[in-house]
């Protein structure tokens, strides 16, 4: 197809701040890869980008219903950003059920990209429209944009010998070109994207790519737009970026934990939504040291990481929280046995089952309380996607400098959303220092380091360091069973002691906004960046307001206590119906209210600025 | 693995300074003797070697032997013991068990443990009854049990664990009784030399909560008529020579032998490498009860098939350098 530059209609190039894009179709519409190709697209351009995919649990829950949408939200701009957008200025969906599901959170006046050729008679009932919204004036308060995508594809690919249902299957790349042109994006990489992920398959290759720039020619040919839009590209730190996702960055920085320890990694993993694409990154990485173990069951998974860990590696499970409800028991002997052990819990939404796409915060208490006895573990939460690199990364650091297991939390959001990442210069990882106690002289196996209290870490293989450790209580020197009262008393607030001395290393908290003053926000986990734009939307609208983010729940932060004293309100928004808050206000007596929302979703910018706006007043 | 070296240990070295702490008479200290004496006849140094145990009487194991030792939780020790093979080959790893252990609580494991071949020497404690918890009934009690939790008796079936091991493909599975030390010995021996997993049953007295369990298999009166021992290339007699067992059709049969009866040269001469109906078939016995090596086969062993996997896509990939997986395949620069 080839455009005449004579006939070429006058078009405005818009300049925009940000964008937020929501594509929408039926789960197998091809929405999620579409999705990623225009955020990929966007970040090579230079923008900021959070992405925030929205799927079903279902496979292929039924066509054209409600329950089959499938959703990927990009917000981009030549600004920094925090979230993936509160509300879509653009909807692109492929049919009824699409429309019908995203609308709602639709800006009012927003653009509305709809695939006519999805609208039909039998869609538009299975989505529960008695009539065409597209042309009985109900979308009368929204820029729509008929495009009939599914014959447009067909015709595209007219002669092409493929199959009507691959033809059908090409249609997701006729929105994505159409896209790319409307931002002004070039194609090449979703071209390059498309033969490496079909190579072998150059009949695909080829009907992708002639859909795609179809859907591209189409933007720049007929005349439905008076503007195109550009999105300048952002300051962001001077570096290497590449887009990264929770998991990814989560199954990246167990490869680091292991190369830096120049210890073995063995991760123990049972598959669990969301937190199976660590299982599935790592798999690939046997020549990075690094050993993947699909165990039987969750309980089997952690089990044999505590052995690897037994065995001088460093041990690993991922799961969420159904799973780590199961790997409790097993959490407690390597507490009680005190081996180091990495354990991540993408959350989801709960309890049981429960929302296993969505994202939820409420497995907090169930990882500091969850475990018979007093079990302390360390747990740190990650704040967006790349972030989950480092919390990884510091700790591994900790179990092995403190013989313990240790929690890291992440969540649905952003264990399967994007965003940019600076990749860390090679100068920037700092070696895990491992000893492995080989001498045999004076060798106690609880006896314990000084300053840490940590127990000497002994490789099975060591002559002369036989011994036996277990779950039943042990002496606190020779590791021989113990049912001595005071012994156990002393081993339990031992073991309480070597935890809290963690704080120790911390850096100092950082408050964003003035250090004292009328409200400070609390927050932990993803939910860091939605407060971050909220409270940085109130300061300008003039009010005191504070953001404080927890990256460390157990053992809380020495000066926590100190910083929550300075302000006069203390609010806590949290993706529960308050964990945090509790152990807030029972740790330092303070009055914290919470903001809680348990939708399977993550909070908008705006209703924290309005919740908080309330508090305020 | 295994040092060539004569390393010169002696039972006393495989010895702890703990009081050893089961019921005076438990079967368990019989089995701890064997185990002291044939590990110092292997030519393994004690710092590479590890026992992992569950939780119960048996389980308590690993405090005895000087060795390197894991005392787990309930029902999990296969699954730890695996994490520890995989990344640690150069072990050898036992694991000790009992039949509450590895079969109701860890009845998963101890089945994937099997069907992976992870290189495991696995001891497990069958006394058909829960001991430390003071007398439940155990998977192998038999039906009717009269135990502290079943007071009418138990309607529960038993579970037979040479069955069990052998439909989970097993490589070594093996069956021997607590007093019977030269039997017992010769069976840890068989089972260190077994490349892959090695599961060996060891039927044992809890002379507390349900003696007498395995007495018409150990009483001097008795036990000539009960036990059949399984000797690979020769024919099944027991009773002195004066039984055997034939088959008919698939069914094994108890016939007599010698005058009166059959011929030797009719009784099922034994295969260790047979295929593991005809184990399974013999497993089902009761009266005798077999003892010795029900099946004995090579199949590819869990850690060494991971190392291959790792060589080959080092071989094909070449080792894996951080900074390039961490920029992973799209990157831009921002000056």
């Amino acid at each position: 197809m080839q455009s005449q530059p004579a006939l070429k209609p006058e078009r405005r190039v818009e300049r925009l701040d940000a964008v937020t894009v929501r594509f929408a179709g039926d789960s197998g519409d091809g929405m999620q890869l579409t999705g990623s190709e225009f955020s990929k697209a966007s970040a090579i351009a230079g923008n900021d980008i959070r992405t925030f995919p929205d799927f079903p649990a279902e496979i292929r829950a039924p066509a054209g219903t409600l329950a089959g949408v499938s959703g990927f939200q990009v917000q981009f701009a030549s600004h920094p950003i925090y979230t993936p957008g509160d509300r879509p200025d653009v909807l692109v969906a492929m049919n009824p059920a699409a429309l019908k599901a995203n609308l709602p959170d639709l800006k009012p006046g927003g653009l509305i990209i709809a695939n006519t050729g999805g609208f039909t008679d039998q869609n538009l009932k299975k989505a529960g429209y008695d009539a065409n919204p597209l042309e009985d004036g109900s979308l009368a308060g929204y820029r729509v944009i008929p495009v009939d995508i599914t014959r447009l594809t067909e015709n595209a690919l007219h002669g092409s010998g493929l199959s009507a249902r691959e033809i059908a299957r090409s249609k997701n790349m006729f929105a994505l070109g159409l896209m790319l042109w409307l931002y002004q994006r070039p194609l090449e990489k979703a071209v390059a994207d498309l033969r490496s992920k079909f190579v072998g398959r150059p009949e695909i290759v080829e009907a992708n790519e002639k859909v795609l720039r179809a859907g591209h020619a189409y933007g720049e040919t007929a005349e439905l737009f008076t503007s195109v839009y550009e999105v300048p590209p952002a300051r962001l730190a001077p570096g290497t970026y590449r887009n990264i996702s929770g998991n990814q960055a989560i199954a990246l920085g167990i490869v680091a934990a292991a190369q830096l320890s120049g210890l073995k990694g063995f991760l123990g993993s049972y598959p669990i939504t969301p937190a199976s694409d660590i299982l599935h990154e790592l798999s690939r990485y046997k020549n990075y040291g690094v050993t993947t173990f699909q165990a039987e069951d969750e309980i089997a998974a952690i089990s044999a990481a505590i052995g690897a860990a037994f065995g001088g590696n460093l041990g690993i499970t991922t799961s969420s929280g159904p799973g780590i409800a199961l790997k409790q028991e097993a959490i407690n002997l390597a507490v009680m046995a005190e081996l180091p052990l990495l354990i991540v819990d993408v959350q989801r939404g709960g309890p049981s089952t429960g929302l296993p796409t969505k994202t939820e915060q409420a497995d907090l208490l169930q990882v500091l309380f969850g475990r018979n006895g007093e079990s302390p573990v360390p747990v740190l939460a990650a704040q967006s996607p790349g972030d989950c690199f480092r919390t990884v990364l510091e700790a591994a650091r900790i179990a092995i400098r403190y013989m313990t297991p240790v929690i890291v939390l992440s969540d649905g959001s952003i264990a399967n959303g994007q965003e940019p990442w600076r990749i860390p210069e090679p100068s920037e990882l700092e070696r895990i220092q491992v000893r492995f106690r080989t001498d045999p002289e004076g060798f106690q196996p609880y006896a314990r380091d000084p300053e840490t209290l940590a127990r000497a870490w002994v490789r099975p293989g060591t002559p002369g360091l036989e011994h036996r450790i277990g779950g039943l209580e042990k002496h606190h020197l020779t590791g021989a069973v113990s049912y001595d009262p005071k012994n156990h008393e002393l081993m339990v607030r031992t073991r309480a002691e070597k935890i809290e001395r963690i704080a120790r290393e911390f850096p100092p908290l950082e408050v964003d906004g003035s250090p004292s003053g009328k409200l400070l926000v609390v927050g932990w986990g993803s939910t860091y960046g939605a407060i971050a734009a909220a409270v940085r939307e109130l300061r300008r609208r003039g009010r005191d307001v504070s953001h404080l983010h927890l990256r460390y729940l157990n053992p809380l932060p020495r000066d926590l206590g100190e910083i929550l004293s300075r302000f006069e309100r203390v609010v806590v928004p949290e993706l529960n119906l308050g964990q945090l808050r509790t152990i807030l206000r029972s740790r330092y007596l303070v009055d914290a209210k919470g903001i809680n929302k348990v939708q399977g979703r993550p909070f908008q910018v705006t209703e924290l600025v309005e919740r908080i706006e309330e508090l305020l007043s | 693995m295994k040092a060539t070296a004569v390393v010169g240990l002696t039972r006393k070295d495989f010895q702890t300074d703990q009081e050893v702490r089961w019921c005076p008479g438990c079967g368990d200290y019989a089995i701890l003797a064997s185990v002291q004496k044939v590990l110092p006849e292997l030519g393994i140094p004690r710092e590479n070697i590890v026992f992992v145990s569950g939780i119960g009487c048996s389980s308590r194991f690993p405090y005895y032997m000087n060795t390197y030792g894991f005392h787990t939780i309930h029902g999990r020790a296969p699954a730890i013991a695996t994490g520890l093979k995989n990344t640690r080959p150069d072990l050898q790893v036992w694991v000790v068990t009992g039949d509450g252990d590895a079969l109701a609580i860890g009845g998963n494991h101890f089945l994937h443990a099997l069907r992976r071949n992870v290189d495991l020497k696995i001891l497990l404690f069958n006394n058909r009854v829960y001991g430390l918890t003071k007398g439940q009934y155990s998977p192998t009690s038999e039906f009717g049990k009269k135990a502290k939790s079943t007071p009418y008796g138990s309607i529960d079936e038993p579970v037979n664990p040479i069955q069990i091991a052998l439909g989970a493909n097993a490589s070594f599975v093996a069956r021997s009784i607590d007093v019977e030390a030269r039997h017992l010995q010769e069976m840890l021996r068989r089972m260190a030399e077994h490349r892959g997993t090695a599961v060996l049953e060891i039927l044992q007295n809890c002379n507390v909560f349900n003696d007498g369990a395995w007495d018409h298999l150990t009483n001097k009166e008795t036990k000539a008529e009960n036990q059949l021992v399984l000797e690979h290339g020769k024919p099944l007699l027991f009773a002195n020579g004066k039984k055997g067992i034939r088959l008919r059709g698939f069914v094994p049969e108890v016939v007599e032998v010698g005058e009166g009866g059959v011929d030797v040269s009719e009784l099922l001469v034994w295969d260790e490498k047979a295929p593991p109906a005809l184990a399974f078939a013999l497993a089902g016995l009761a009266s005798p009860t077999p003892i010795g090596v029900f099946r004995q086969v090579e199949r590819p062993v869990y850690h060494e098939l991971e190392e291959q996997q790792a060589r080959q896509v080092v071989e094909r990939l070449g080792p894996g350098e951080l900074s390039r997986l961490l920029a992973g395949r799209d990157t831009w620069t921002v000056e």
